[in-house]
This record gives structure tokens, C-alpha cells and sequence, in this order.
């Protein structure tokens, strides 16, 4: 694409698809803590233009060397099931999402996060900080090798327990595409009274947080493999100048 | 394996993002002392106007000329090469962030017509089950603001809340996630 040389326009890339639905929303009464901190007004829509089809393209010189291996963080092994987590990032059109940063960080193999105010009184782990980056390859995929996390207490109900999970957050190619979730384990015991994962309105939408057990990836005598693919949303269809004047 | 088109939930950051997210150059959309860089300050505050400490803002936006460091920007690279357009910064003990940046130029919108020079911010925190989306926008661009698709789009009574504060280093932003000054969010 290029600027219309008569007078300046610069065309726009057609924006991305609205993920009504898949999204829990921000006031969700099970989840105690979304009632004073989501907003009460109803939201204004923001149309795609040039700041939103555009995003942050981050990574190089950020990633080093043991940041998608988090059993190698330490001098020692840290405590633990070693497990790999690996998958492919595409859009809702289903290309992949090359050269996009991945962030991840999880409690460890007890459920305690290496954070000052997590003080559930179950070890920490000197061998495992539980934060890891990794980019995406030209085919999206992305692999990381860490430590199984555990479940682990909060207040948020009577005899509350988090499932097991992995924190992502991902940049994709646009300032819409961001996208904050986490993974669960499949068979876990403790989703019925997870307001978290109870959020997500639509079971088949909750189902995509589930990684699945891969044992044709696991290493022998070394680590069990999850697979774990993420969706980020789509393109609309080219929007040409004429329907945008139109608007 | 799941269906292209099915997009993958969001969930909360939690309470403990401060171990994953932040990074120490984070807040630096460029570095420190550059000509023309200023501060973007501000609170992030709950229902109960309580500062929320476990919080992360990020910004993006256009570079001076308007322009943005991507290949759907159809103009071309960015002319200010130390400029990264992005800023992250987690709040701190008293729900603070700042990011440290260049005041961006008019960005071009539809049918020929400019927006405002506008930052676009999303906000993370425990609680939050999706990121909140917010714009800043500048209190030195009257004509322009007034101009804006989309902040004219707002009622006038809360487009106060999307127009930051001349601060002594740059300028305050606070956001407020309910209450009578609650911030205009975006649906995008």
C-alpha cells in the first residue's frame, strides 16, 4: 500500500473482527473482585483506524537465552513435574502470527507465585522464578519447557481453589489483537468453582483455554507435553476508501 | 485443536503480574532526556476511589509526524528511529504509572479527515477479566480535539476525562474505573 500521490490519503488496512462472545465480561458477581473495578458506563465504539490496525512489534534483543526455558533460570533444578508447552499463534482467518512476543509466568509445582504478596504458606522454589518469554516463529509456533504449576488457595469464596494454570499475554500485530489469558490443564478437578474460567459465557470458548496432553512431544525419561494453540482475532474483509467515505 | 475464527478467551492478569509483565525500560517509549520527552503521569483508581496497586497500563501511539513503526501504516518507516511508540508500566504502591514518551501527531481517520494527536491505553489489573481501552488525549489541541471523530463521539461531560493535565514534567492522566468521573472506555 502506498499514499495516494493526488492528495495524501493513506489507505487503511481493513480493521479486525469484533470477538463478541468469546470474552467473559468485566462484571462477573462470582469473581468478588470485578465489582469495583469494571466500568459502569456503557462503552463508546472505537472505530479501527490507523492506531488500533497497528500495534507494538517488540521482541528483538528481548529475549535471552534461558527466557523460554524456566528449569534453567537457576543453578539448580527447580522442584517439580518438567513439562514442555508448545502451540501455534494464528488470527481468527487462521494465519499464523509470526515474530510475536510471548509472556508467561505461573506459580510453582506447590502453587506459589515468587511474589511478596502471595503468602500461602507452601515453599518457594529458590530454583524457579516462574517467568518465561519466547517469540513466535514464521509459523507461529512457539515453545516452552517449565514446571507444571500447582493449584492453590484465594478468598474469593468459601474454600476457593485456582485450577492449575499459566498466565500468557500476547502482543499480536495490533493495538485490537492484545490479548491477556491463561491456560488450564486438561482433567482438572477444580473448574466448577472457578469464577475465572466459569466467566468465559460460552463452554466452547472456555474449552479453548485447555491445552491437550501431547504425548507424541513428550521426551523420554525428561518431560510430559501439552500443546496449546492461541487464536487471536481476524481481519475484517479490505475496506476500500469509497465505503469509509461513506460512513 | 481449535476452529480459525474462534478467538481465545481473555482472562485476568491477577494479582501477581508484577513478576511476569513489567520490564525495566518499560515505561520508556524513548530514552530519558531525549529532546521534546515528557512524562505521562497518573492514579489508577477502583469503584471506592482506592489507588489499585496491582495494575498495568501500556500505551501506543504515533510518533511526532503521526506516523507509526508498522507495516499496515502505508506511509513508511517512522522518521524518529529511538522512538519505540510503546510504553508499560506497572502501578506502583500508591497506584501510580508513568510512561515517558513524545507528544504524537495528528493521525490520519477517515475520508481524509485527521485525528487529534491521541495515545491509546489499555489497562490490566486483577479484577479486570478483560483490559479496559481508553485515549488520551491533549489539552493544547483545542481545535483538533474539537475536530476528533472520536472524541466528538463523546458527550461532552465525559470527554473530560479522555483530556490529560498539563503537569509540571509532562502531564497527569488519572483513571477511574467507576465512579461520578469515571473514564470513557472503548468497546474495540
Amino acid at each position: 500500500m502506498s499514499t495516494d500521490p493526488d492528495t495524501g490519503a493513506v489507505p487503511l488496512a481493513a480493521g479486525y473482527l469484533r470477538d463478541t462472545g468469546a470474552h467473559p465480561p468485566m462484571d462477573y458477581p462470582g469473581y468478588r473482585s470485578t465489582a469495583l473495578r469494571h466500568p459502569k458506563r456503557p462503552l463508546h465504539l472505537l472505530p479501527h483506524l490507523l492506531t488500533e490496525v497497528t500495534g507494538p512489534l517488540l521482541g528483538e534483543g528481548r529475549i535471552g537465552e534461558t527466557d523460554n526455558d524456566l528449569t534453567r533460570q537457576h543453578e539448580g533444578e527447580p522442584q517439580g513435574q518438567r513439562i514442555i508447552v508448545h502451540g501455534q499463534v494464528r488470527d481468527g482467518d487462521g494465519s499464523p502470527i509470526p515474530r510475536t512476543l510471548i509472556e508467561i509466568w505461573q506459580a510453582n509445582a506447590g502453587g506459589r507465585y515468587r511474589h511478596t504478596g502471595d503468602n500461602w504458606p507452601c515453599p518457594l522454589d529458590p530454583n524457579f522464578t516462574g517467568v518465561g518469554r519466547t517469540l513466535t516463529d514464521e509459523q507461529g509456533r512457539y515453545r516452552f519447557t517449565t514446571i507444571r504449576p500447582g493449584a492453590y488457595p484465594w478468598k474469593n469464596h468459601d474454600n476457593a481453589w485456582r485450577p492449575a494454570h499459566i498466565h500468557f499475554s500476547l502482543f499480536g500485530r495490533a493495538f485490537t489483537q492484545r490479548l491477556v489469558t491463561q491456560m488450564y490443564f486438561p482433567g482438572d478437578p477444580l473448574f466448577f468453582q472457578d469464577p475465572m474460567w466459569n466467566s468465559i459465557p460460552d463452554e466452547k470458548a472456555r474449552e479453548r483455554l485447555l491445552a491437550r496432553f501431547d504425548y507424541a512431544a513428550t521426551e523420554p525419561e525428561w518431560a510430559l507435553a501439552y500443546e496449546w494453540d492461541i487464536v487471536l482475532r481476524g481481519r475484517e474483509s479490505t475496506v476500500f476508501e469509497s465505503e469509509v467515505d461513506d460512513e | 485443536m481449535n476452529a480459525p475464527g474462534a478467538t481465545t478467551p481473555s482472562q485476568t492478569v491477577g494479582p501477581y503480574l508484577h513478576i511476569g509483565l513489567p520490564w525495566p525500560d518499560g515505561p520508556f517509549a524513548l530514552a530519558e532526556g531525549t529532546e521534546g520527552g515528557f512524562w505521562i503521569r497518573g492514579t489508577l483508581y477502583d469503584g471506592a476511589q482506592a489507588p489499585i496497586t496491582d495494575g498495568l497500563i501500556e500505551t501506543w501511539q504515533a510518533d511526532p509526524e503521526g506516523r507509526f513503526d508498522h507495516p499496515d501504516d502505508a506511509r513508511g518507516a517512522r522518521a524518529w528511529p529511538a522512538f519505540r511508540g510503546f510504553g508499560r508500566s506497572a502501578t506502583d504502591e500508591r497506584g501510580g504509572f508513568g510512561v515517558y514518551t513524545l507528544k504524537p501527531g495528528g493521525v490520519p481517520g477517515t475520508g481524509g479527515a485527521m485525528q487529534a494527536p491521541h495515545i491509546d491505553v489499555s489497562v490490566f489489573a486483577r479484577g479486570m477479566l478483560n483490559r479496559t481501552v481508553t485515549r488520551i488525549y491533549f489539552p493544547d489541541e483545542a481545535e483538533a480535539n474539537a475536530a476528533d471523530p472520536v472524541l466528538s463521539a463523546v458527550p461532552e461531560p465525559e470527554r473530560a476525562t479522555l483530556i490529560a493535565r498539563p503537569a509540571e514534567d509532562g502531564y497527569r492522566f488519572d483513571i477511574r474505573l467507576q465512579g461520578e468521573d469515571e473514564t470513557v472506555f472503548f468497546d474495540i
